[in-house]
């Protein structure tokens, strides 16, 4: 039991030392990708076969050595190159294999481990400059990332607190508790520059010091973890694969702004973070440093975890206390902000994880070492969820400013399958599309904003050529409807008739003046709905009208969809007989030999083979085609 | 449900009497033991914790984890989140509305082996598209794979 500074010194020097007696750690990810792919059973095998191994190995591999080492085999959290799973890392060499399955395991031990000699098809091998990667920081997708928020992920055992300890782990809580006040908290933060990570990217120090501000007997803090957008799972990430991160940021949060009891708010999807959530808090509290007097500060924190029940709008705060008070997670209006009346009208203050995991060491380094790092007015770095049609899927993190190129091409490996790029969904159901004149643009808080999009969550999905933007717009305006909580009268009429119409188009049914009708529909529902939901809801459209506007005229006035996509617009064409003059153009013409027909006589197009290109319609002398 | 004996809940409602906020974890826990949420199950939670029926109803509803219909043994949840959606989750949604004979309003097979659910978004989209069963998941899904995947589940006992 940790009470004091000196207990915590000594635990922290014992826990750095048995990381140390390790000796050459072997992380297996054990995050949801992976562990879908037969990760544990790579793990189970490993850790059998280490135990028969000789220690201590001595090798040398890729210029690194080792000499005298012990081998451990553990479990880590998400590596973020989901893509390649199972992956395997190997510390202090760097050296990470991927794909690795249970049959690759001996060969890793006898060659790898006892003679330090690649398993050279377990090497990262880049399709894009046909190089051999052996060492993590090399590979392409990891070369540009800066990782901070995700420092521990994959690098350490979520489920084991010394291994939190040994790795700098609470040194930042131990830091405030007894060198600074709250209000000294409150302004690092400030000067740090750090910004909401959970969508809004509101300053983190200013909202901790309007909670410290307010005057009341009891405060709460509560940590957003609800990441309800599809196409998101940074937050999943760090809960599952750095749970103590979390709760060393949300205890200086605490600190800092004079709550005593917390709140982890968790969605029902996340059974593994809410376990590993759960451990974490309950090894705090054994080893003391959460609960009553913690360290001998007279700093006294309770923090629990709360698991949602399966609502997208509970993500926004005022829904999400309303949440955690046992009601239907409904927005209401504010003022009153949640910093003055919040949970059980309490002072309360509420961020997001991500947000979180980035205080310890903006502690531990200094707001200067933060504020070099990113953009001027965007500091840090973001993570973001690469997904969809690209060839590297998985989690990132980037110093804030990196172009979207940069993301798309080089850590993304370019589009799946080779095809063109033509769009990126950024930051959820409720961002904006960005297209290719948006390539050079910086990823950070002002440079989305200002073409219409936002950072949001960091959810970045990629689509190809042959997407179809209507049905985009039209799948997510489906996702926000539906996810609306039905209070406030634009956002559920509203984007209900947005759907109708959107609904329409794809079917086939557009009419003219639909767009105009979505537009100065988006436009009203923006300014008039009550929470954040409503006031996002038709972004995907507007950028989509804006970008776009083109193929929802091919959907409205030539009833074509041009990625044909949508079934009822991509239905094949048809020869009409009584015009067919049987000329063999459109035969000819045809590049899946879908029509039949001899000169002279009446062609026909079979629905079957037909891709709906309009080929032949273009080149039917009589205008048989349609 | 007709001869659930819904003093069974007692103990835990127990655990939450008194304190604030728990309607939400005595429904999960709830639905939990019995596997849905009954309308007599409601109300018999709304009056152990003397909470109106219609709050306990309202919150039963508002939360698509709650299920105010019994659910099959294999609770299938194919996600249609957007990365998801745009790697062709809708076929893998056709395949298996065709394949158990359900539809987007019937959900559940009528001998309680299967439901189909979709959900926006299970964390796991690198490996799009994903679908769970009973919390297993199963990554890059195709229209192929799913006669095995649910073949496989005949001969197993998870
Ligand atoms: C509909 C809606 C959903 C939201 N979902 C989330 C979410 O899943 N996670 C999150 O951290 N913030 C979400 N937010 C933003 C929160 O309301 C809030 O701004 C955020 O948690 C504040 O934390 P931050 O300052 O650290 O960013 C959502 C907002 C809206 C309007
Ligand atoms: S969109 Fe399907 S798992 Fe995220």
């Amino acid at each position: 039991m940790i009470k004091n500074k000196a207990d915590l010194r000594q635990v922290v020097k014992d826990a750095e030392a048995s990381v140390q007696s390790e000796g050459l750690r072997i992380m297996i990810c054990a995050g949801t990708g992976c562990v879908s792919n037969g990760s544990l059973d790579v793990y189970a095998e490993l850790l059998d076969q280490v135990s028969k191994l000789d220690l201590p190995i001595s090798i040398e591999l890729e210029g690194e050595k080792i000499s005298d080492s012990n081998v451990t085999v553990k479990k880590s959290g998400c590596h973020g190159f989901c893509e390649k799973g199972p992956l395997v890392k190997f510390e202090p060499l760097g050296l990470l294999y991927t794909g690795v399955k249970v049959d690759d395991v001996q060969e890793i031990v006898e060659d790898t481990l006892q003679v330090g000699k690649l398993v050279n098809r377990l090497v990262y091998h880049s399709p894009t400059d046909q190089k051999e990667y052996p060492k993590e920081k090399d590979i392409p997708f990891y070369k540009t990332q800066q990782r901070i928020a995700l420092a521990n992920c994959g690098n350490i055992d979520p489920e084991d607190i010394d291994d939190y300890l040994g790795h700098g782990g609470y040194q930042s809580l131990e830091k405030v508790l007894f060198e600074m006040d709250a209000a000294q908290v409150c302004q690092e933060i400030t000067d740090s520059g750090l910004r909401g990570r959970g969508g809004a990217g509101f300053p983190t120090g200013r909202k901790w010091e309007f909670a410290r501000m307010a005057d009341a007997d009891q405060k709460y803090i509560i940590v957003n973890g609800d990441e309800g957008d599809p196409g998101a799972f940074m937050d999943r990430s760090v809960m599952e694969g750095d749970p103590h991160r979390v709760i060393e940021g949300v205890m200086i949060g605490a600190y800092a702004t004079g709550a005593s009891k917390g709140y982890i708010y968790v969605r029902a999807e996340y059974p593994l973070a809410v376990k590993r959530l759960q451990k974490a808090i309950a090894d705090a509290e054994k080893a003391g440093l959460l609960g009553e007097n913690i360290l001998g500060s007279g700093f006294d924190f309770d923090l629990q975890v709360k698991e949602g029940a399966g609502a997208f709008v509970c993500g926004e705060e005022t829904a999400l206390i309303a949440s955690i008070e046992g009601d239907r997670g409904m927005p209401r209006p504010k003022p009153p902000f949640p910093a003055q009346s919040g949970l059980w009208g309490k002072p309360t203050n509420i961020n997001n994880v991500e947000t979180l995991a980035n205080i310890p060491i903006i502690i531990e380094k200094g707001s200067e070492w933060f504020n070099m790092i990113g953009q001027p007015n965007s500091t840090g770095t973001k993570t973001f969820a690469i997904t969809g049609d690209i060839a590297n899927t998985g989690l990132i993190e980037i110093p804030m400013g990196v172009t979207l190129r940069e993301v798309i091409y080089e850590i993304g490996g370019g589009i799946k399958d080779g095809k063109e790029f033509k769009a990126v969904q950024m930051g959820g159901p409720s961002g904006g599309t960005l297209t290719s004149e948006h390539l050079d643009l910086k990823l950070d808080f002002d440079s989305l904003q200002e073409v219409g999009a936002m950072v949001g969550s960091g959810g970045m999905v990629v689509m190809d050529e042959d997407t179809c933007m209507v049905e985009v717009a039209r799948f997510f305006l489906s996702f926000t409807q539906q996810e609306s909580c039905g209070k406030c009268t634009p956002c559920r009429v509203g984007t209900r008739r947005m759907l109708d119409i959107l609904e329409r188009i794809t079917a086939g049914e557009g009419q003219p003046g639909d767009v105009e009708k979505l537009t100065h529909l988006g436009e009203q529902i923006k300014k008039t709905s009550l929470c954040a939901l409503g006031k996002t809801a038709p972004n995907p459209v507007l950028t989509t009208t804006q970008y776009f506007r083109d193929e929802y005229e091919a959907h409205i006035e030539d009833k074509k969809c041009p990625a044909r996509q949508c079934e009822d617009l991509a239905t094949s064409y048809k020869i009409d007989p009584e015009i067919c003059i049987g000329c063999g153009l459109c035969k000819k013409e045809c590049p899946v030999a879908a029509i039949t027909g001899e000169i002279k006589q009446k062609h026909e197009i079979d629905p079957e083979i037909c891709i709906a290109c309009g080929a032949c319609e273009k080149v039917c002398p009589v205008d048989a085609i349609s | 449900m007709e001869n659930y004996d819904l003093q069974k809940l007692d103990p835990i409602i127990e655990n939450y009497r008194g304190k604030a906020g728990s309607l939400i974890p005595v429904l999960h826990k709830v639905q939990t033991e019995i596997g849905y949420l009954p309308i007599e199950a409601q109300k018999y939670v709304a009056d152990s914790l003397q909470l109106p029926y219609s709050k306990v109803f309202g919150v039963a509803t508002f939360y698509t984890q709650f299920s105010l219909e019994p659910k099959g043994e294999y609770v299938i949840h194919v996600c249609d989140g957007t990365a998801c959606h745009v790697r062709g989750s809708t076929d893998i949604l056709k395949e298996l509305r065709e394949q158990l004979e359900l539809t987007e309003e019937k959900i559940t097979t009528d001998d309680l082996q299967f439901t189909l659910e979709t959900v926006s978004c299970l964390g796991a989209c690198g490996l799009a598209p994903v679908m769970t069963i009973n919390d297993k998941v199963y990554g890059g899904m195709t229209p192929e794979k799913i006669k095995n995947v649910l073949a496989e589940l005949d001969g197993s006992d998870q």
